[in-house]
């Protein structure tokens, strides 16, 4: 197995280019467990740690762009204001250890659908840059997964950052463990509700093949709040917001729990979610 | 806690019996400085690795080496020809093939293992090995097995009348998952070959003259050309009582003539040792309308996997102390340990207690409800003192503090209501709940443990002390095959040596077999027995000095040795151990024994098969979100008898520790089996507790002397781990109003989405 330790974004675009099967690798919380286990033997490891522009983040336009290299850590130190749901999410992320290693950009590269990172990010319309020697382009996050562990970078791309409009509204993020810290989610949810535009964005984890959106139930809210009056919720549509939420999973039975479970779970995180957001914008406003 | 040891006018020993000195390991762990077994090593050191099997039965065809050897670097492959003695060994039954010949019967199953150069290159070669199986239909259900006869042993108790019949009757049907010990040091040692054609094995074990006894039957050797020397233990519980790669990293080195190490990863650790034994208990509770017991009948499973271990053992436990800590007059018990294909089961801390205190503090409960009494007073009603007779016929002779355990934990002050703090709610800063849907619930029970090994064993400890003058000063050497574990068993024996021998400066020779057998470290029984052994040897050091000095100045009586000094009974300095000692060291070997047990008659299991009693007792409050069924165990309430403190802060930490992890087979810890094939052999998935997982615990420690043992002392490792599971369920009941039968509780038992 060769290291590829490139010192230059151009040097790592060169490398993945010379070596589509090399495995980039950051923090290495996924990789070095994939790789002690022997499930991976990939050609080639591409360390992207000297790399210092992918652990920056900053403004692009409306835009935060966040380097791939950010840690949780400083996820929650750094931009716990700005990105709230990704920060509670970071905080629910294995122990201190993994939080000072393990990066966003990694979750992304993983695509496992417990990612904890992954449903805020869908929730918030985050986009994903990808760079090659061939160029850059960036897509929705819900577009970026294809199946579990799957995504559309191409064998030559990295990934260069992540992209979230500046937080203007209340996120919730919360997740179901069978203990009460390192602990891989069972089901997650997260909301943003985006009172400007009167939208609603929502990412579940952990319970289908991938990171989804609850189309369904985002219209459903987007519809029915009260916005402009910021009166109290409407109880019918709390209860349909959780149902909606529950029918766009599609978990199944596995160790860590069962999809009947998983269902019902994340219909009560939907409601407290919702009720939690919309007490925030009543307290605070757009 | 404990009132400090009263010392002569020459000053007090410090870091004698009832102090709590600095463990010599305590920085080392703490900064990771100290060598565990897995770190050892040897100039020129082969690396060995073990092929197992995918299968929880299949027949074996054949066996293909040739590419694991043609690997470059290997530099030996063995299989069950290899194996130079008897092919099988096993603690109580020899049944466990050191490596599978014809069968395997459990998925792990040792097949065939390497030394090569590197343990990359091993556990490569170890994959080339073809094994040609004929998958077998499983049998996984325990009581099938029991069904067909497949039954390790059967332990009936029976006293009164079998057909005695009650005003109020409750029953149920209980059921515990798979616990692992999850000990954090994998199972690894190294064998190096000696001229004489032997082996030196460098181990992590719990009793090294048994794994000596073991090892050597298999290689064919005489016992004396085998010896253990015990490498740094990382945690045991139970999981390294039977052996794991002790045959096989000796073969290795026997075969190359090099040293070679063997060290388990942590999924394959999962497959190297015993787990606790899944239980199906069948409870019937007869009682009075005042809610005094008048039966209990009980049928209890165990499902003891492929190889027998400890589980006659465990099923004596299970039978013997399983309707708990209570007089009950009339008692029809059967417990069974049953034969399967599941992973083989041994001992963990508790040891058959554990499952049946589920079972009958369950019912407790239940017969608390039927009655509308509380859950401490129907305990407090039935609850056995010195004097009561246990369903064996064998009466309590040591103090037995069950109802004042009960009231301790009862009367502690009630924890505080959440703060509001996100992270106090369950599911902590996973953001669950803001306080929705959370119930507060109290739960408690008491448990009983047998201290010691049982039903006539022939259970003894060694110990060697000399006591000389080093550099003008009295140091004692204390040395014993006792095995530190973790649990500080090498303090402790310094402590003993302090007090008989009143010399500050106290050396603990590493354990080994040059020295005689220790037994082992479980059964909560090293400072009983061989804290009996030490004791027994420095008083014999003493009786020794004094002789000398008698010799000289007349009778010896009243005599004792402080302060570097031999004083009277009144403390008056007679004479300098210096003098007395000259250049000529007193030394003396002890082997020491606790009063006999005898055993079980096998159609009633009558008779006197334990040494002696422990309990302990726990009030457990817990936040439970009914409706997402997560729970946060606020806090735990928990007293403990445990005759005399030795070393009070140790007797804490084992107390936080076993409550600990009962809590977790309470809420999380179970290996999940299906089809006899492990589905989370991993700490991702097998969880354990975590620090924001442990409540803060209040603890309150009795020291009720136990006339037999010495210094009083009552063994304290495995109660706390008992009565923790049933009191946190108890609490989880209280908060839903469910049933709950079976432990761990997940999530989804509580919202019914199962």
């Amino acid at each position: 197995m060769d290291f590829l330790s490139p010192a230059t974004w151009a040097e790592a675009l060169a490398a993945k280019a010379a070596n589509p099967d090399a495995l980039p690798i950051a923090g290495g919380t996924d990789v070095m467990v994939e790789l002690n286990f022997d499930r991976r033997r990939p050609s080639a490891l591409l360390d992207l740690t000297r790399i210092g522009e992918l652990t920056e983040w900053g403004t692009d336009g409306d835009l935060l762009r966040i380097g791939s290299g950010v840690t949780y850590a400083r996820i929650i130190t750094e931009l716990a204001h700005r990105l709230p749901g990704l920060a509670m999410a970071a905080r629910t992320v294995g122990s201190p250890q993994i939080r000072n290693r393990g990066t966003v950009g990694g979750n992304l590269g993983s695509a496992s659908p417990a990612g904890d990172a992954l449903p805020p990010l869908l929730a918030a319309g985050a986009l994903v840059e990808l760079a090659s020697t061939r160029g850059v382009r960036r897509l929705p996050v819900a577009e970026f997964f294809t199946g579990p562990k799957r995504t559309v970078r191409a064998p030559d791309e990295l990934i260069a950052a992540f992209l979230v409009p500046s937080h203007r509204g209340p996120h919730q993020f919360a997740k179901i463990g069978s203990r009460n810290a390192m602990v891989i989610a069972v089901c997650s949810f997260a909301l943003a509700l985006r009172p400007v535009t009167g939208e609603v964005g929502t990412g579940i984890g952990s319970a289908g093949p991938t990171p989804l959106r609850a189309a369904q139930a985002e219209r459903l809210l987007a519809d029915e709040l009260p916005w402009r009056t910021a009166a109290v919720l409407p109880e019918a549509v709390v209860g349909r917001f959780g149902e909606l939420v529950a029918g766009a999973a599609a978990p199944i039975d596995d160790i860590r729990g069962t999809a009947a479970y998983r269902r019902h779970a994340l219909s009560v995180l939907a409601r407290r979610t919702l009720r939690w957001a919309w007490e925030e914008y009543r307290r605070e406003g757009p | 806690m404990t009132t400090p040891m009263t010392e002569t006018s020459r000053g007090a020993v410090t870091g004698g019996v009832g102090d709590s000195p600095v463990r010599p390991d305590g920085t080392l762990k703490v900064t990771g400085q100290f060598a565990f077994s897995s770190d050892l090593s040897a100039d020129g050191m082969l690396w060995g690795a073990t092929l197992r099997s995918p299968y929880a039965r299949a027949r074996i065809r054949g066996i293909d080496l040739t590419a694991a050897l043609a690997l470059p670097g290997v530099r030996a492959v063995l299989t069950a020809a290899d194996v130079p003695g008897a092919g099988s060994y096993g603690l109580e039954v020899a049944d466990q093939p050191v490596l599978a010949a014809d069968e395997v019967s459990y998925q792990g199953e040792p097949v065939a293992v390497v030394a090569a150069d590197h343990p990359e290159t091993a556990r490569r070669a170890a994959a080339r090995i073809v094994v040609d199986y004929e998958p077998l239909p499983p049998v996984t259900d325990a009581e099938a097995a029991l069904a067909a006869g497949d039954i390790f042993r059967h332990v009936p108790v029976r006293r009164g009348d079998a057909h005695a019949t009650a005003e109020v009757v409750v029953s149920g049907v209980y059921q515990v998952g798979m616990q692992d010990q999850a000990f954090l040091g994998p199972e690894s040692g190294l064998a190096m070959p000696t001229v004489d054609g032997g082996v030196d094995l460098y181990i992590a074990t719990q009793w090294l003259h048994v794994d000596q006894r073991q090892v050597a039957s298999c290689l064919g050797l005489p016992v004396d050309r085998v010896r253990l020397y015990l490498a740094g233990v990382g945690g045991a519980f139970g999981a390294r009582e039977d052996l794991s790669m002790q045959v096989h990293a000796c073969l290795l080195a026997l075969r190359t003539g090099r040293p070679v190490k063997m060290v388990y990863g942590r999924e394959e650790s999962f497959f190297g040792h015993v787990h606790r034994h899944p239980a199906l208990m069948r409870y019937e509770h007869g009682a009075d309308r005042d809610g005094r017991l008048v039966y209990v009948k009980a049928h209890i499973v165990l499902d003891g996997g492929a190889y027998a271990s400890s589980t006659p053992a465990v099923v004596a436990n299970a039978a013997t102390l399983g309707v708990g800590p209570y007089e009950v007059p009339n008692v029809v018990m059967d417990a069974y340990g049953a034969r399967t294909n599941n992973p083989p089961c041994g001992a963990m801390r508790g040891f058959g207690a554990v499952q049946t205190c589920f079972g009958y503090e369950s019912q407790m409960d239940k017969l608390a409800a039927a009655l509308g009494l509380d859950p401490v007073e129907i305990r407090r009603r039935n609850a056995m003192t010195t004097g009561s007779v246990m369903p064996t016929g064998q009466v309590v002779d040591g103090p037995a503090p069950v109802a004042r355990l009960l009231e301790l934990v009862r009367d502690r002050p009630a924890p505080l209501a959440a703060s509001g703090d996100p992270r106090e709610w369950p599911g902590g800063v996973a953001n669950t709940t803001h306080g929705e849907s959370v119930v507060r619930g109290v739960g408690y029970a008491i448990g009983i443990k047998n201290v010691c090994f049982s039903e006539g064993f022939d259970d003894y400890s060694t110990a060697r002390v000399r006591l000389e003058m080093v550099g003008g000063e009295p140091v004692v050497l204390v040395h014993t095959a006792a095995a530190e574990v973790g649990q500080g068993l090498v303090t402790l024996q310094a402590q003993i040596a302090r007090t008989e021998l009143g010399v500050e400066r106290v050396v603990v020779a590493a354990a080994d077999t040059t020295v005689g057998s220790a037994g082992s470290s479980s059964a909560s029984r090293q400072s009983y027995v061989t804290g009996g052994a030490v004791r027994a040897a420095c008083q014999a050091v003493r009786d020794g000095v004094l002789a000398r000095l008698g010799a000289r100045a007349g009778p010896a009586d009243g005599l004792r040795l402080a302060g570097g000094m031999v004083v009277t009974a009144s403390g008056v300095a007679v004479a300098d151990l210096a003098e007395v000692l000259g250049d000529d060291p007193v030394e003396e070997t002890r082997q020491w024994r606790h009063r006999p047990t005898h055993p079980l008659d096998p159609r009633t299991g009558q008779g006197d098969a334990h040494v002696q009693y422990a309990f302990a007792a726990h009030r457990a409050t817990v936040d439970v979100d009914v409706e997402l069924g997560l729970v946060r165990v606020v806090e735990i309430a928990t007293a403990q008898d445990v005759g005399k403190a030795i070393n009070p802060q140790a007797v804490l930490g084992q107390i936080h520790g076993g409550t600990a992890q009962g809590l977790g087979l309470a809420l999380m810890e179970e290996l999940r089996v299906v089809d006899g094939l492990v589905r989370n052999p991993s700490f991702t998935d097998y969880l354990i507790p975590t620090i924001l997982d442990v409540p803060p615990m209040t603890v309150d420690v009795l020291e009720l002397a136990d006339p037999h043992a010495p210094y009083g002392l009552r063994g304290v490792g495995e109660p706390p781990t008992i009565s923790s599971t049933p009191a946190v369920v108890a609490a989880i009941r209280a908060a839903t109003g469910l049933a709950l039968s079976r432990v761990p509780v997940r999530p989804e038992y509580l919202t019914g989405a199962v």
